[in-house]
């Protein structure tokens, strides 16, 4: 195996899941209640993607993995400080709005510029990551409208797998419906994969690499270019948590058979 | 005016998926609403004319077609180039289509590539006053939004399920072809097949009436102070033959995996639902063991009837999120529904 990949994993933070989530009404549209102190994760489908890009790389001397990641740049000074102890990446940062109220063309927008303006860039050996959607908009848009800025024409989206060749080209796992997966073969890079989960599990901290990785992270977020990330043509009419409340029925005290048969004849129903 | 294309994709044998024919019953139901609008239908793959034929009654004012063998299989490039031009050639302003893994990965680039935006997962379509909205869900599905766009042509892609389908009589339509010019570029990509898990542990059911979810309880220590990992497995698979219901995972039984413990063989992370899992629709759902507050809950928000297995009465899964919570033990319980189902041979 001696292809070596330029690896661009494009990223951004979410608020950890586990927090108390409210809709609010800004002065640029919809936001979350108190957004800026909620504590943030790197978006788990961006994680999978960059632990799978760091793997590939390993596995492929020669190659490089950068992580362009657009969000306020205090979150993402945050992040890194735990990411950037997961896997070896170089680090791109843009300061804009992470939020999912945002339009993904105008997020795809910023990251192309950010990809485009890389020092080096060898298309021939492109192979942009990201998540199949966000855990914040969870809309799967933004890659594809990244590949069409890029002027890339293969895209993959819900990728678990990626098997590089003797040849140059690539095979790829797609979900797609019923718990199956489409494979195909890529000729080889450029190419844009938006990631499900892939195989790997999240790599656990090093500190030396939180070491290597914290000497490029901390000048590249003081030199975050500003993005200007809006929802421009998009109106919101309402955000609203759903507030539905079931009236739940405990059946406490039943013997196994006769729940069994109360849910078999539901389940009849 | 709005000109209103339904895009849709055909199956192998050129028919149109439940899917699409959802898809159609929300464009018509869009156009019907907003007056002066014009419906056309469009579709792409290796065979169209059965699909035309298919919807030959559903009042398009014209079909439009791109049909070849390079546009048979799911792939980006073709599937784009296919979609834009079927998209210029019926001069579309709003384009719906079922969001498909095949349209999801492709119709975003296309509303790029023609100065448009697409919104993807939509559950529900609002006409009122001539103007259109769309619902779709933030942050993994714990809220939803009614939004609109002015920008145009806008993809609206429908979630599988959440619309009525369009029902009338099939007849004979005349598609017009639409030809497409592919750059060799396009075909750097060639789709090699599909892989699906072995029929015995096919779990994945997107059709069926039922979803049963396993959490994390199925594999800790049981009263005995042992897991009983081999009896969980076989009670499941078990219920999910006689039942043919499809197999849904909380995220924290998936990642078990990951961590190198004990977990269901037959789980992997397409089974997962929740937070950063499907939230898949399905008339009724049934929970066992599965336990967490409101984000863990999102894995069922689509399921209509609920009904939930768990030691814990007070548990927060099940507590105001389920109709019905059975608080016994899971491996007792489902063992008699076994018993039960085959009895009667389910």
């Amino acid at each position: 195996m001696s292809n070596p990949y330029q690896i661009v994993v494009c990223g951004s933070v979410v608020p950890d899941p586990l927090q108390t989530l409210e809709p609010v009404t800004g002065p640029s549209g919809p936001a979350l209640k108190n957004e800026m102190m909620l504590p943030a994760w790197l978006d788990p489908w961006a994680g999978h993607a960059l632990y799978e890009a760091a793997n590939l790389a390993r596995l492929h001397p020669g190659s490089k993995v950068t992580l362009v990641a657009l969000g306020p740049k205090a979150k993402l000074q945050q992040v890194m400080m735990t990411v950037g102890q997961k896997v070896p990446f170089e680090f791109v940062a843009l300061d804009g709005s992470a939020s999912g109220f945002t339009d993904p063309a105008e997020t795809a927008a910023a990251l192309a510029g950010a990809i485009e303006a890389l020092p080096g860039l060898d298309r021939a050996r492109l192979l942009v990551f990201g998540g199949w959607e966000s855990a914040s908009r969870g809309a799967g848009v933004t890659m594809q409208t990244l590949a069409e800025r890029l002027g890339i024409m293969d895209v993959f989206l819900g990728v678990d797998e990626l098997k590089p060749q003797p040849d140059g080209a690539f095979e790829v796992l797609e979900r797609i419906e019923g718990g199956r997966h489409q494979i195909s073969r890529c000729s080889g890079p450029p190419a844009v994969l938006g990631w499900a989960t892939g195989s790997l599990p999240e790599p656990k901290n090093n500190p030396q690499v939180g070491m290597a990785n914290m000497r490029g992270v901390m000048p590249a977020l003081q030199k975050a270019q500003a993005a200007k990330i809006g929802a421009e043509g998009l109106t919101f009419a309402s955000v609203t948590l759903p507030k539905q409340l079931r009236e739940t029925r405990i059946v406490k005290d039943a013997t196994p058979d006769v729940i069994a048969k109360e849910i078999v004849e539901w389940i009849r129903k | 005016m709005e000109t209103i294309l339904l895009l849709a994709h055909t199956e192998a044998d050129g028919t149109l998926a439940k899917a699409a024919i959802e898809a159609l019953g929300a464009a018509k139901g869009v156009s019907t609403a907003l007056s002066g609008s014009s419906f056309v239908a469009g579709f792409i793959g290796s065979n169209t004319q059965p699909a035309a034929n298919q919807i030959a009654s559903c009042g398009a004012a014209k079909f439009l077609a791109v049909t070849g063998d390079d546009f048979a299989a799911s792939r980006y490039a073709t599937d784009a180039a296919a979609a834009e031009a079927l998209c210029k050639a019926a001069g579309a302003t709003i384009v719906i289509a079922p969001a498909t893994s095949r349209f999801n990965r492709c119709l975003p680039g296309v509303a790029a590539r023609l100065g448009g935006r697409a919104d993807t997962h939509v559950t529900a379509i609002d006409t009122t006053a001539d103007k259109l909205a769309v619902h779709r869900w933030y942050y993994r599905q714990r809220m939803e939004a009614v939004l609109t766009r002015s920008q145009r042509p806008w993809f609206i892609l429908v979630d599988p399920g959440s619309q009525a389908a369009w029902s009338g009589s099939p007849g004979t339509a005349n598609a017009e072809a639409v030809s497409v010019d592919l750059p060799e570029s396009a075909r750097r990509t060639t789709v090699t097949g599909v892989r699906q898990p072995a029929a015995a542990v096919q779990t994945i059911r997107p059709d069926a009436s039922l979803l049963f979810v396993t959490g994390a309880g199925w594999t800790k220590k049981q009263a005995d102070g042992q897991s009983h990992v081999p009896e969980a497995e076989k009670l499941i698979l078990d219920f999910l033959k006689l039942t043919r219901s499809s197999l849904g995972s909380s995220k924290s039984l998936v990642d078990l995996g990951g961590e190198g413990q004990a977990v269901l063989s037959f789980l992997t992370h397409l089974n997962q639902i929740g937070q950063t899992g499907a939230t898949p629709r399905h008339p009724k759902g049934l929970s066992t063991c599965c336990h967490g507050e409101e984000p863990h809950t999102v894995g069922w928000r689509f399921v209509n009837e609920r009904r939930a297995i768990s030691l814990d009465g007070n548990c927060g899964w099940a507590r105001g999120k389920a109709d019905v919570l059975y608080v016994a033990d899971a491996f007792q319980v489902m063992g008699r529904v076994n018993e039960l189902l085959a009895r009667s041979g389910a």
